[in-house]
């Protein structure tokens, strides 16, 4: 059941606003017969979508006894996501991943730094604006559990969706795009259009929200921990079904995860962020097999691995994440990091290329990396990362980002 | 499965160590409400727990695994209840069964003999009291005669033992991580030094950093105590590491038990088969992988037979009309059982079926 006459938003729908896509206007159902037929390949240009530099998000603390201070919950995050590709943020709670989602998604508003589309600096966080923007940059949630209104059908969710990012859409065009999108989910459209949330199971749900996502026929989609509410049977599913999104429709996917296996698996770089900061970035390949900064190789040793019973205790740093309202000076792991020195301790380590396409924020490659060491006390003892420490192929200066 | 149902395939499976039993759970049935409406949550479970020995349990949510280990130490709330089976604790005053104590004697056993971590117990202590009050209520409750210098001296202890320093005593549940506060759960299990310990998902809300050193932490403690612990988790390739055996369930079912190695390596259900290769590898070459179609069982309305037939590759129309039970593996496995009909060379004949290669490894 629709509610046409309804409001769909407490500001109001948006009139028949142009489209802020490049693309000519098309209906929902003639983008869908364009863009799933069988041999459009995706746009695969280097030019960032949606692109972050330098983004930082300080949360000030309330209450008498702390004035001025302020979580310091991201950092100086440079993130670039790709048409066509995905990249993994990977962190543990607490390490900033969800909000560089939301400063991506406009729900915050940054300290500093830009977000970029297409090169364009956005500023847009509501009104009209927002909503062109959102219908551009689109974001599932966690828990499907709790982001699907529980009295509402998914023919209300999802034409609700589609009415305010496609206002023109009416009638049988609005049915036909509403099953071209359950369809697109693999969800079998007569047999849920008419179903309540509490009647799906988690997967399930999930797909909705993928749906509800799409129907605003985004560019990026920003996927918080999309799958770690769901049943373990599932969740490979779940992704699989983002990849042949991103494969048809070369959307540019944000996956944020703590499991560093399933970033492997499924994204094409993986970024690792620790206490608000990147530290290290790469393709999820080598990245995951053969990790260059301490706390990556930390978090790769921790994750289960069965195959590798014989190596126990592997684990060689124990420690907790900082406190984020004073994070500590200079590298943020350093009071968790075997290999720390004074360097470490008062120095924050730029994000050096050790590799092409691959970065580390570690002291430890500095000697190895050309100009890394511009500013640094020429007798400032550098981390020694002995036998962890990854070959350091070489690169031109310039190469040296921050 | 008929309700009470060790039917002759008590299986040499269930002794997989060589130490005595300290819990046997025999043909334990739990329902939730009453009448037509109940939800028959456990069907039937048989499970025995050895000492010193680290028994994993994994399924998908929704399969029983919780609904087990709280019928077992009848903590099941409301609208749960026991409606068949028997829970034989191996105490110090010989074998009881857990559920035809009285109450006295039942809160007798809490904490002294089982002690259980729950789900999410990071946010089970309470907020406006010191831990070291926390820990010493349960030894003030057990331990009547014990001064307050010698509860305080035992507090300090475990504290110790799971790596918090003794002086954290005095600090409230918001002062600590949520690491320490796992930890602070721990110690406070052990503080009557328990036969068995129940983890029901101990690690879930960790992050993979913390989650290695509680899991070695409680390996340790288990070396050096000796408890037996019964670690709930639906993370398979986390039990492999822990576990020295492991229980598959499956609506409310076991569905194959044996050690941890063989049941990762060689899985012969497959539903476990499924399980396992639904779990992205980090090492090891990349491949495309499916999950398990299909959605977990509604258990009110349970298909016939088999109840993961729907979602299984390898149905064949017996697995509609029988229900089967966990015996031996095809290949005469000792010390393992599984409930597959795949396994039993008659259906097979009958069939005209193989036991498939996945399940043969």
């Amino acid at each position: 059941m629709t509610f046409p006459g309804r409001p769909v938003l407490a500001t109001g729908r948006p009139g028949p606003a142009p489209r802020t896509r490049t693309s000519p206007q098309v209906t929902m159902s003639e983008a869908t017969t364009v863009r799933s037929g069988p041999a459009a390949p995706p746009p695969t240009s280097d030019a960032p979508v949606l692109e972050a530099v330098s983004l930082t998000k300080h949360f000030p603390v309330r209450g008498l006894r702390s004035r001025g201070a302020a979580v310091h919950a991201v950092d100086a995050v440079d993130v670039a996501l790709r048409a066509g590709q995905v990249v993994a943020l990977v962190g543990e709670s607490g390490s900033g991943k969800s909000t560089v989602a939301r400063l991506l998604a406009r729900l915050h508003t940054q300290t500093s730094g830009d977000v970029l589309l297409h090169g364009e600096q956005v500023t847009a966080h509501r009104g009209r604006a927002f909503r062109a923007y959102s219908r551009r940059v689109q974001m599932i949630f966690q828990d499907p559990f709790a982001s699907l209104n529980p009295v509402h059908t998914v023919r209300y969710v999802l034409t609700r969706s589609l009415r305010i990012h496609q206002p023109t859409l009416r009638g049988d065009a609005l049915e036909a795009a509403l099953h071209a999108l359950l369809e697109r989910v693999q969800l079998a459209p007569e047999r849920f259009v008419e179903k309540f949330p509490h009647e799906l199971s988690g997967g399930q749900r999930q797909r909705v929200a993928i749906a509800r996502a799409l129907a605003a026929d985004p560019e990026v989609l920003l996927a918080d921990e999309p799958i770690s509410m769901l049943d373990v049977s599932i969740r490979v599913g779940v992704l699989n079904l983002l990849q042949d999104l991103r494969d048809r429709l070369g959307i540019a996917v944000l996956y944020i995860t703590h499991d560093i296996a399933s970033a492997r698996y499924f994204a094409d770089r993986t970024q690792v962020m620790y206490a608000g900061r990147t530290v290290e970035a790469g393709d999820s390949e080598s990245v995951t097999q053969t990790p260059a900064h301490p706390y990556t190789q930390l978090l790769v040793r921790s994750a289960p691995d069965p195959e590798n019973l014989a190596s126990t205790s592997r684990v060689t740093a124990g420690g907790e994440p900082p406190n984020m309202v004073t994070p500590p000076a200079g590298c943020r792991f350093n009071p968790r990091c075997p290999f720390a020195t004074d360097l470490c301790r008062t120095q924050t380590p730029p994000l050096l290329t050790i590799a092409p396409g691959r970065q580390a924020a570690c002291w430890g490659y500095a000697a190895r990396v050309p100009g890394a060491l511009d500013g640094v006390p020429a007798d400032a003892p550098l981390p020694d990362l002995g036998a962890d420490a990854v070959p350091v192929e070489p690169a031109s200066p310039k190469d040296v980002t921050r | 499965m008929t309700p009470t149902a060790p039917t002759g395939v008590r299986h040499p499976a269930s002794s997989g160590s060589q130490n005595p039993p300290v819990l046997e759970i025999r043909g334990l049935e739990v329902s939730y409400g009453y009448s037509d409406s109940a939800v028959r949550a456990l069907r039937g479970v048989d499970l025995t727990l050895h000492q010193g020995e680290v028994l994993g349990l994994a399924g998908e949510s929704g399969c029983g695994k919780s609904t087990l280990v709280y019928a077992a130490t009848r903590l099941l709330p409301p609208p749960g209840i026991i409606t068949g089976g028997e829970v034989i604790l191996h105490g110090d005053e010989g074998p009881v069964d857990v559920l035809r104590m009285s109450d006295a004697e039942l809160r007798a056993t809490r904490w002294q003999d089982t002690a259980i971590v729950f789900q999410g117990a990071m946010n089970s202590l309470n907020p406006v009291h010191r831990i070291g009050r926390q820990i010493t209520d349960a030894i003030k409750a057990h331990r009547p005669g014990w001064s307050r210098a010698r509860r305080d001296e035992r507090a300090r202890e475990l504290l110790e033992m799971v790596g918090i320093a003794a002086g954290r005593i005095t600090a409230y549940p918001h002062e600590l991580s949520g690491g320490m506060r796992q930890r602070v759960m721990i110690a406070m299990a052990l503080a009557l030094e328990p036969k068995v310990l129940i983890m029901d998902e101990p690690t879930t809300a960790l992050d993979v950093v913390m989650q290695r050193q509680i899991v070695e932490q409680i390996v340790d403690l288990r070396d050096r105590l000796g408890f037996s612990v019964v670690f709930i988790t639906h993370d398979v390739s986390l039990l492999v590491e822990i576990a020295d055996r492991i229980a598959i369930m499956y609506a409310g079912e076991i569905v194959e038990q044996a050690t941890a190695d063989e049941v990762y390596r060689h899985p012969r259900h497959p539903y476990s088969h499924g399980l396992l290769t639904s779990f992205p590898p980090l090492h090891g070459p990349r491949r495309e992988l499916q999950g398990i179609p299909g959605a977990p069982p509604d258990l009110q309305s349970l298909p016939s037979g088999c109840p993961f037939r729907v979602r299984c590759p390898h149905a064949m129309p017996s697995c509609a009309r029988v229900h089967p039970e966990l015996g031996p593996t095809a290949l005469g496995e000792e010390q393992r059982s599984v409930a597959c009909l795949l396994h039993d060379p008659q259906v097979r004949t009958a069939e005209g079926v193989e036991l498939p290669a996945s399940l043969a490894v």
